[in-house]
């Protein structure tokens, strides 16, 4: 029988190596795995690269990974925010790289990854500082830009509802970069606000199929559980 | 010299907005021009971040934190609206389905090169966002912006000193002071909100333009 729910945040992380290249969903708090973070950041593991639209808000989730001095470089689309500072820090002291990415090439490379592309031709950037050294080609009038794909070796997800089989659907626009980071990863972890019984997740609805997911843990969140409560299917 | 506030400016961009049209409205002063929109016309508003059909703040105590546009800020979703992963967000935006996108800006030159994401001060810390995606893939860009910069200098440039967000992708300038159309033909004046004539308009912008104002078919 195939299960793949885990019952603790730490058995989920555990393999995560030094060096790793982890992607975390999320659009600033919206949708980020906070509790799959803190998991790593107990784990230990350092060097690493990580994939995120933005780079940590205040002190918590993201930021306090970086505070800890767990991340060597960061990928990202909007690193300033009003309360980047964490960052901001460690950017202003040389302590952490970034690559600064248009977020629709984000969104786009990470698809790519997941979708077994091997480059793309965007016009997103044509002209632009962000495309200096790339290839460029015309096609039908059109200036484009190569891009790559971007793999990783992780991703920690947060998703609304899972099961066994590794299907979920997501919350409102906590759903952003879950999907896309589910499919490139090699390892996709996911925490979820409830585990539900296999066929209690409507086929027609499911957003992620479980192929795409290896872990997925409960932790219940608890401004889900009135809504959670009250549906009886996804 | 009159100027328009930032609430005349949206509410004059919002006019131009039909109904039945996708809009992505970019983060600061273009967000104004949804609270300009007619009550009675349909208009679907994009948010890069997966929400179409985005609504209007919530009530107090009714915020959703898994529920917020581009800026952050917490919005409701209308009925009949839908939200989607970032790859098919992007797909909307890079693909030509977005019919308008109202985007603040530090310079537009007179071909229509926007600068939007990037002071060019050595040490500022880089963001861009969906910038660069939205400036290239609307099929109509507007640009909301004050005409001068609070030194006096017009910030429609010969060409742009700032670094550019996206080339040639400018339809249209909405300035505290005018209307302007990006042609083939260059820069022409559709409207001015000012108490100026075309000559003092002209001479405050440094860059050539062309009269339309008196045209029968504004745009």
């Amino acid at each position: 029988m195939i299960n793949k729910i885990f019952e603790s945040l730490q058995a989920a992380v555990a393999d995560v190596q030094d060096g790793a290249t982890v992607m975390i969903g999320g659009f600033g708090t919206a949708g980020m795995p906070s509790e799959l973070i803190d998991a790593l950041i107990e784990q230990g593991a350092r060097e690493l690269t990580i994939v995120n639209n933005n780079a940590g808000n205040g002190d918590i989730g993201l930021a306090a990974l970086l505070k800890a001095k767990r991340v060597r470089k960061i990928i990202c689309s909007f690193p300033r925010q009003s309360d980047s500072y964490v960052f901001d820090a460690l950017y202003r002291a040389g302590e952490i790289e970034l690559e600064l990415v248009p977020q629709g090439n984000l969104a786009e490379r990470i698809r790519a990854a997941g979708a077994g592309i091997g480059g793309f031709f965007t016009p997103t950037g044509y002209g632009t500082k962000l495309a200096e050294g790339k290839e460029t080609r015309l096609i039908d009038g059109k200036h484009y830009v190569l891009e790559s794909p971007l793999h990783a070796d992780f991703a920690l997800i947060k998703a609304f509802k899972g099961d066994r089989w590794g299907n979920l659907v997501y919350r409102k626009t906590a759903r952003n970069f879950g999907p896309i980071m589910a499919s490139a990863a090699k390892t996709a972890i996911v925490q979820v606000s409830r585990v539900v019984p296999l066929g209690e997740l409507d086929p027609e609805q499911i957003v992620t199929p479980g192929i795409f997911v290896q872990r997925v843990i409960e932790v219940p969140q608890a401004t889900h559980q009135a809504e959670l409560a009250a549906a009886t299917t996804a | 010299m009159k100027k328009l506030t930032r609430d005349e400016m949206a509410k004059r961009v919002a006019q131009d907005i039909p109904e039945g049209a996708y809009v992505n409205l970019g983060i600061g002063v273009p967000t104004l021009v949804a609270n300009h929109l007619a009550a009675d016309k349909e208009i679907f508003l994009h948010s890069e971040n997966g929400l179409l059909g985005m609504g209007p703040a919530p009530a107090p105590g009714a915020e959703d934190d898994e529920l917020i546009n581009a800026g952050k800020q917490h919005v409701t979703l209308l009925t009949g609206g839908a939200y989607f992963h970032h790859a098919d967000s992007f797909a909307m935006m890079r693909g030509g389905h977005l019919d308008f996108c109202v985007l603040g800006a530090f310079q537009v030159s007179a071909k229509g090169d926007l600068a939007n994401w990037h002071t060019g001060a050595p040490d500022a810390i880089p963001a861009v966002g969906g910038a660069m995606d939205l400036a290239i893939g609307a099929k109509q860009v507007f640009v909301m912006m004050e005409h001068l910069t609070k030194q006096g200098e017009s910030k429609i440039a010969a060409e742009c000193t700032y670094p550019v967000t996206g080339v040639a992708c400018v339809d249209r300038i909405y300035t505290d002071l005018a209307m302007i159309d990006v042609t083939a033909d260059g820069l022409v004046v559709r409207e001015i909100f000012s108490d100026i004539d075309f000559d003092a308009l002209h001479k405050l912008t440094g860059v050539p333009l062309i009269d339309g104002t008196q045209d029968a078919r504004a745009a």
